[in-house]
């Protein structure tokens, strides 16, 4: 198949440089390795639309970390994610914090982050009465946000294929072969794909891409950098309402203790250096640290409220400490969107923006006049009032048919996450588009029922459902 | 906006015995709300014998335990509602309910029994570090899966706690043709009933490692292996004694938590101890006209017992709907000492209608050669002589009408552990 634009890796920059690119007329396909968007970093992280204090004045990093975090609320309701302004704090605890503090203060006023305060212990308490009161300075960011990154994934793939871009999974890009003006991108399954520009936004694969293209070593390499992760039951996310960082000290970045959009509690994340990018297992020392850290910002942490673990890869770069945005200058139409670490995701809206418009003047596309820019989230049963209730389970009566009891997901919800395009198709896709399976009982109790649910929709075997794609099989074959 | 005396939250055991009760008390207009097909709650998938002995004095399945009640149930004409979900309760008794044929329902009920049973705690809750592959279950997930759907979950099974759930699993997996390499349990003792592990274990030479526990899960897509080590007398883990076992299944039996979402947003005051609601004696909550019974209250080791609690929970509905429980008088706490971690009822009312009460509790380890004391400021009114009591049984106290009179107005209550040396 031949194409404008071949897009590598659909985490939350491909997802986004794609929707962007619907808004042009040209043709894009996403390719994806594995079952689902939004499955490598972009599924594990703080979810914090940072303000932009933190980034070093005059990169990249900053630029599009403050741009970005001014997209986000008319972005969030454009496209109806999970998004809320609480703001930040980042809590020094040493009497030599006050000058981190006001250099990070400073940072920021130059990128543009507006109304930063310095503030003070009482003004801390008074907003966050959970935090150790041997805390003595606060820089406040009310600009900061939090998101719910693979939502947000989630949307921007939903509202780009219904403008024109073709989403392919368990598609491993393995060989990339120029011939005449044109990319030939073959995959794992041996599909080929032709297409006049590479966009790569592989992750943590994105040296390894970019070698494919170029048949020699990257000019940029990835290490990727573990981060681990406790989330707390929903019954403690009012434990604090803004995000909780620590100021940076001799003893490394400290960890944050964040509520989520979802009502819990969030806390983390540590970095160790990893060697495989497909290594995404907690450890127990990782899981001790970031508990032992999180302690100081909050003493009174309940182990026993913790849920879940979970880790994420930052691509870290080896030769620089910025995104690398553009197109390569050895090889024609092959544009590296690489070393996407944090802030990568608070980025990728204006990250996106910029992309798209250097592709498209680029390729000499367009604008799409049927552009879309709206999406609508599945509905929730239980965020609605009782009048919508009433109204949707009349229209479909699957919505009144409860599956996840810890946070309320009905059927409806389900089968819509599954007709979704692209759609659910293991239980971890129905999780991060509905939220079942993601409460107290950790997919415990509706777990059968799911299961069969997709069996049903995807007319499958329950036996070929899997909790995330290639062999991860719940059950034996028949 | 519909109106009942009762409505019962949950079609279980607990559920269906409330409602007996109830009606044998004289309350007609009652409605069971059950969010699963059948009535019956977690005992459908229970299809193994050992349920009824205490209550029937013959050994039952968990179904054919369930169709006694149900069959009651039915023979009294109590209204009841399948494939419908309470999700919220708010203002004054107001239930809001969900399902596909009535769409939304709200309910004015003048009296509720909290009846929802409980859910199995994940993987998260106990922190194992790890990959986050398939073929890791709570027991309770398996054992529906392959009871009630029919399908196999693995050939080679590791399972984690020694709770019953857990025994019952290792046989039934055994049973399926699966290989039960391991049964691992961080405690130095089983949670379960001594007749579960002789004949879920021990018949099978399935290897039990107490003071163990699993640290570490290892593959892909799909389970590879777990990483087990002992733990030290703080249940550390102590790294140096690791070691593996190859397995595509994992089965976590690692505790209960009871279903409190509704009471708690209804601001019932919960127990940090149990996650239930504090009753008192007629197994009323903090909140007038709001009963709670079965594994939603505290979590049982037998169904009996679950039964026997819910029938008074139903009984008691019905006489504060008759308004003969007298709401005035003066509340005591009871105060778990010494080795007591709980007891149900927390809380007694002293008026001058004295009817036995039965205290239910657990201990907080094994002891040996024990008597269980109620003291009544400061003085034993009763004991019990126990050989050996576990974590894993509850203990009950049945205090007579006679005695519950020595409890008076601002008594000092306490149960307690003694150790005769
Ligand atoms: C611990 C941690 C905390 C973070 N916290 C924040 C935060 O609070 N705020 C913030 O703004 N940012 C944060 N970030 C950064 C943010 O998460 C990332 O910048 C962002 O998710 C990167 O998205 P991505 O699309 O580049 O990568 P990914 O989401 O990893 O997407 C890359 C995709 O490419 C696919 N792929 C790879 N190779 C191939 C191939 N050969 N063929 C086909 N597909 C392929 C992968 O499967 C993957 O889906 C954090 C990151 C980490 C790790
Ligand atoms: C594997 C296993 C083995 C066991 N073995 C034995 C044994 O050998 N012998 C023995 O005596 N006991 C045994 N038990 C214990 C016994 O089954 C339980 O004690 C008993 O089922 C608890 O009854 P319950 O009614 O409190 O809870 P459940 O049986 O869990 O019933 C609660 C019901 O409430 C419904 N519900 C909850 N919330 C709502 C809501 N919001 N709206 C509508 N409906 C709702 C649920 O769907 C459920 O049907 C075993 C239990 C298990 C899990």
């Amino acid at each position: 198949m031949n194409y404008d634009i071949i897009i590598i890796g659909a985490g939350i920059v491909g997802c986004s440089i794609a929707r962007e690119l619907s808004s042009y007329n040209g043709s894009v396909v996403v390719l994806e390795k594995e079952n689902d968007v939004s499955v490598g970093t972009t599924k594990a992280n703080s979810g914090i639309a940072h303000a932009g204090f933190d980034a070093k004045v005059g990169t990249l990093k900053a630029k599009f970390n403050v741009l970005g975090n001014k997209m986000m609320p008319s972005l969030s309701n454009d496209l109806d994610f999970p998004f809320k302004q609480n703001g930040a704090i980042v809590l020094g605890f040493e009497e030599e914090s006050l000058e981190i503090l006001k250099d990070l203060l400073n940072r920021g006023i130059v990128s543009g982050v507006e109304r930063l305060k310095i503030i003070s212990k009482d003004e801390i308490l008074k907003l966050e009465p959970n935090v150790n009161p041997n805390v003595k300075y606060g820089l406040l960011a009310p600009t900061s946000g939090i998101v719910s990154p693979y939502e947000m994934a989630i949307a921007y793939v939903e509202n780009a294929s219904s403008n024109g871009v073709r989403f392919d999974f368990n598609s491993e890009v393995i060989r990339i072969e120029r011939d005449k003006n044109e990319y030939v991108v073959t995959t794992a399954s041996n599909k080929t794909y032709v297409g006049k520009v590479i966009i790569n936004c592989a992750g943590v694969y994105s040296d390894k891409i970019h070698s494919l293209a170029s048949n020699k070593k990257s000019p940029f390499t990835v290490i990727s950098r573990k981060g681990e992760y406790c989330l707390l039951d929903k019954m403690y996310g009012d434990m604090a309402s803004h995000t909780l960082f620590q100021t940076p000290s001799k003893l490394g970045k400290g960890v944050l203790v964040t509520p989520t959009t979802h009502g819990n509690l969030l806390v983390g994340p540590n970095a160790q250096d990893e060697v495989d990018n497909a290594n995404v297992d907690t450890t127990i020392e990782g899981l001790k640290e970031i508990w032992d850290k999180a302690s100081l910002t909050m003493p009174n942490l309940p182990k026993r409220g913790v849920i879940t673990q979970f880790a994420g890869l930052r691509s870290h770069l080896k030769e620089s400490d910025d995104f690398i945005i553009g197109f390569d200058n050895e090889l024609i139409g092959f544009y590296d969107v690489a070393g996407i670490e944090s802030p990568g995701l608070t980025a990728a809206p204006a990250i996106a923006k910029h992309v798209s418009k250097e592709v498209a003047t680029y390729l000499n596309l367009g604008i799409n006049l049927h552009f879309n820019p709206i999406r609508k989230a599945i509905p929730q049963i239980s965020a609605l009032p009782n009048e919508v209730r009433e109204k949707l389970i009349k229209e479909n009566p699957l919505y009144g048919h409860i599956i996840c009891r810890c946070e309320v997901v009905s059927e409806g919800e389900i089968v819509e996450a599954i007709h979704r395009v692209p759609g659910a198709k293991d239980l971890d896709g129905i999780k991060r588009r509905t939220r079942a399976g993601m409460g107290r009982c950790q997919m415990g109790f509706c777990t059968p029922k799911i299961m069969e649910i997709l069996a049903r929709e995807l007319h499958e075997d329950i036996d070929e459902i899997t909790k995330n794609g290639h062999h991860s099989y719940m059950v034996e074959k028949r | 906006m519909i109106n009942h005396d009762l409505v019962i939250v949950g079609g279980g055991p607990a559920g269906l015995a409330a409602a007996i009760g109830a009606y044998e008390s004289g309350i007609k207009d009652i409605l069971i709300i059950e969010r699963e097909e059948h009535l019956g709650g977690i005992l459908n998938q229970c299809i193994h014998n050992g349920f009824g002995l205490h209550t029937f004095k013959e050994e039952l399945t968990g179904p054919e335990y369930a169709s006694r009640y149900i069959n009651k149930v039915l023979e009294y004409k109590i209204p009841y509602k399948l494939n419908t979900t309470v999700i919220d309760l708010n203002g004054d008794k107001v239930i809001t309910a969900l399902n596909e044929s009535d769409g939304l329902l709200l309910i004015q009920a003048k009296a509720i029994v909290l009846a929802c049973g409980c859910r199995e705690r994940p993987r998260g809750a106990i922190n194992i570090a790890g990959s986050r592959c398939s073929g890791i279950y709570s027991a309770g997930t398996a054992q529906k899966l392959v009871n009630i759907d029919g399908l196999k979950v693995g050939k080679e099974v590791v399972i984690l706690g020694s709770g019953d759930i857990g025994l019952i699993m290792a046989r039934r997996m055994t049973f399926e043709g699966a290989k039960v390499k391991a049964v691992v349990e961080l405690m130095s003792y089983s949670s379960g009933l001594n007749r579960n592990i002789v004949q879920c274990l021990n018949d099978f030479d399935i290897p039990l490692y107490f003071s163990h526990t699993v640290i570490e899960i290892k593959g892909k897509d799909r389970l590879e292996k777990v990483k087990i080590a002992k733990v030290d007398e703080h249940l550390n883990p102590i790294l140096d004694t690791a070691f593996e076992i190859e397995c595509d299944t994992l089965l976590l039996s690692v505790g209960l938590l009871p279903e409190n979402e509704l009471a708690r947003n209804y601001d019932v005051n919960l127990s940090k101890t149990t996650n239930g609601a504090i009753v008192n004696e007629n197994m009323m909550t903090s909140k007038e006209g709001i009963f709670e019974c079965g594994n939603v209250l505290h979590v049982h080791d037998l169904v009996d017992y679950v039964s026997e609690e819910s029938y008074l929970a139903g009984k008691m509905a019905a006489k504060y709907l008759n308004g003969e429980l007298n709401l005035k008088s003066k509340v005591l706490t009871v105060n778990p000492t010494n080795g007591i971690r709980y007891t149900v009822p927390q809380l007694i009312n002293i008026d001058d209608n004295y009817s036995p009460i039965q205290f239910k509790m657990r201990v907080s380890n094994v002891f040996k050669n024990v008597e269980i004391r109620l003291l009544v400021d400061d003085e034993v009114i009763f004991k019990k002589y126990k050989q050996i009591v576990t974590p894993g049984e509850m203990e009950t106290l049945n205090i007579k009408e006679d005695l519950v009179k020595k409890i008076k107005q601002g008594s000092k209550i306490e149960i307690t552990l003694f150790r005769r040396s």
